[in-house]
């Protein structure tokens, strides 16, 4: 088990007091056999090293590669995104946002910690915390500068909340010097944040 | 209600302070409170709604105190003794003294990726005809519900406009409350941000709202 300064497993005294509350309720609701601990195995290994952003990154890319499938993206974001393997929990209704030159599109939850988990996996704490789901909506220029994004003066930002079981994926605008190049290789320059709306694609050089 | 999860436009909170390289996980514990509240959630006593209201009903100061897997973990230790899945004696001595319920879906190791891959969705067939389309302008009612609902208050009482019809979806203020289903008309509203701010602003921002949290201008 990782070892993070909070929370040492040492045969059991050195637990954090929330992490030997965690071990105690497990316990419990395996002793009355509501969970099965293999289950909670595979949920964990499943978001830990299965699903993550490196999904996005190949719909962004097959986007930006392929005008047919950008096209189906637009018209039915579920469909277009199942067809890649990617579905399921929290992702059962996709749109996909696509920024341009002079629209910048930002997601959030105000209200909890909506995400699509089928493409971009768990939301990093930030996303779940209040600065950012607090200043998004009111200041999404400011909190694009807490990532060192600035923006022509000129650009639209389009904040999209998700306040229902709609899931957002932003398409972020495709590199230029990058013409020719593959999807595998394209997708190598798609971040998280820039799925979230909070980065850009990266740069080749 | 108007909890503490209603965030959108508070101040006060400081920058964003993104994690470089940021692991899915900050502790072992965080793992296991995680796969818990899936795999507890997958049993069907309790709806999305219902265990998004049990979070937002942690008293504010603890609420915003809490990193997001200790308020999963309260809520759903909430609805673990409201359900009388458990009792407080059971979680104040860690061991069994109370029968078990029946007649509850285990989640087995093996059936994990099916039900993530099935997932939840929340599209219904259409009670009745939409009111709104796309291009309609609408405003947000002004409305301060004690349950649970999707409207955040900083939407509330403004001009927007339809600009997409999304079919009928599960309606959270009823689910919410185990009133079933009630299948409402749900659409993206988009705002002006100088509308929702009272300042100049180029920017917009868009809330997926049902009908009833809305009326034709």
């Amino acid at each position: 088990m990782p070892h993070d300064g909070h929370d040492h497993d040492h045969g059991g005294s050195e637990l954090s007091p929330i992490a030997l509350r965690v071990k105690a309720l497990e316990s419990l609701l395996v002793e009355k056999g509501y969970v099965d601990p293999a289950a909670l195995d595979v949920l964990i290994e499943t978001y830990e090293t299965k699903v993550g952003p490196r999904d996005g990154a190949r719909v962004v890319a097959k986007a930006w590669s392929d005008a047919e499938f950008a096209d189906w993206l637009k018209r039915d974001a579920t469909a277009a995104i199942a067809s890649l393997g990617f579905q399921g929990r929290q992702g059962e209704h996709m749109v996909a946002l696509f920024n341009t030159p002079k629209i910048h599109n930002m997601v959030v939850c105000t209200l909890c910690s909506c995400y699509p988990w089928p493409v971009l996996g768990l939301p990093p704490v930030w996303y779940k915390s209040p600065p950012y789901r607090s200043r998004a909506v009111i200041d999404p220029r400011g909190v694009l500068g807490d990532f060192s994004v600035s923006l022509p003066a000129d650009a639209e930002v389009r904040v999209w909340d998700s306040t229902a079981e709609i899931r957002y994926l932003v398409i972020p605008l495709r590199p230029k010097g990058t013409d020719g190049w593959s999807e595998k290789r394209l997708a190598e320059l798609v971040t998280r944040d820039a799925m979230i709306g909070t980065g850009l694609a990266r740069s080749p050089s | 209600m108007n909890g503490p999860q209603d965030l959108g436009g508070m101040m006060g909170f400081g920058p964003v302070v993104p994690e470089t390289d940021e692991p899915v996980f900050h502790a072992e514990w965080e793992r296991r409170a995680f796969a818990l509240v899936l795999a507890i959630g997958a049993l069907g006593r309790w709806n999305l709604d219902i265990a998004r209201h049990a979070r937002e009903r942690i008293p504010p100061a603890t609420y915003l105190a809490s990193s997001y897997y200790e308020i999963w973990l309260r809520g759903m230790i909430t609805l673990l003794k409201e359900n009388g899945l458990i009792t407080a004696e059971e979680i104040e001595s860690g061991k069994p003294s109370a029968p078990a319920q029946g007649n509850l879906r285990i989640v087995k190791g093996d059936m994990v990726e099916g039900v993530l891959a099935k997932g939840g969705p929340s599209s219904r067939p259409s009670p009745a005809p939409a009111l709104y389309k796309p291009g309609d302008k609408v405003r947000t009612r002004n409305i301060h519900p004690t349950g649970h609902t999707r409207l955040p208050r900083y939407a509330r009482g403004h001009a927007g406009e339809i600009v997409t019809v999304h079919g009928a979806h599960v309606f959270p203020d009823s689910s919410s409350q185990r009133k079933g289903d009630d299948p409402q008309w749900l659409y993206t509203v988009r705002f002006a941000a100088s509308e929702v701010w009272g300042r100049p602003s180029r920017d917009k921002i868009h809330a997926d709202l049902w009908e009833p949290y809305l009326e034709a201008l």
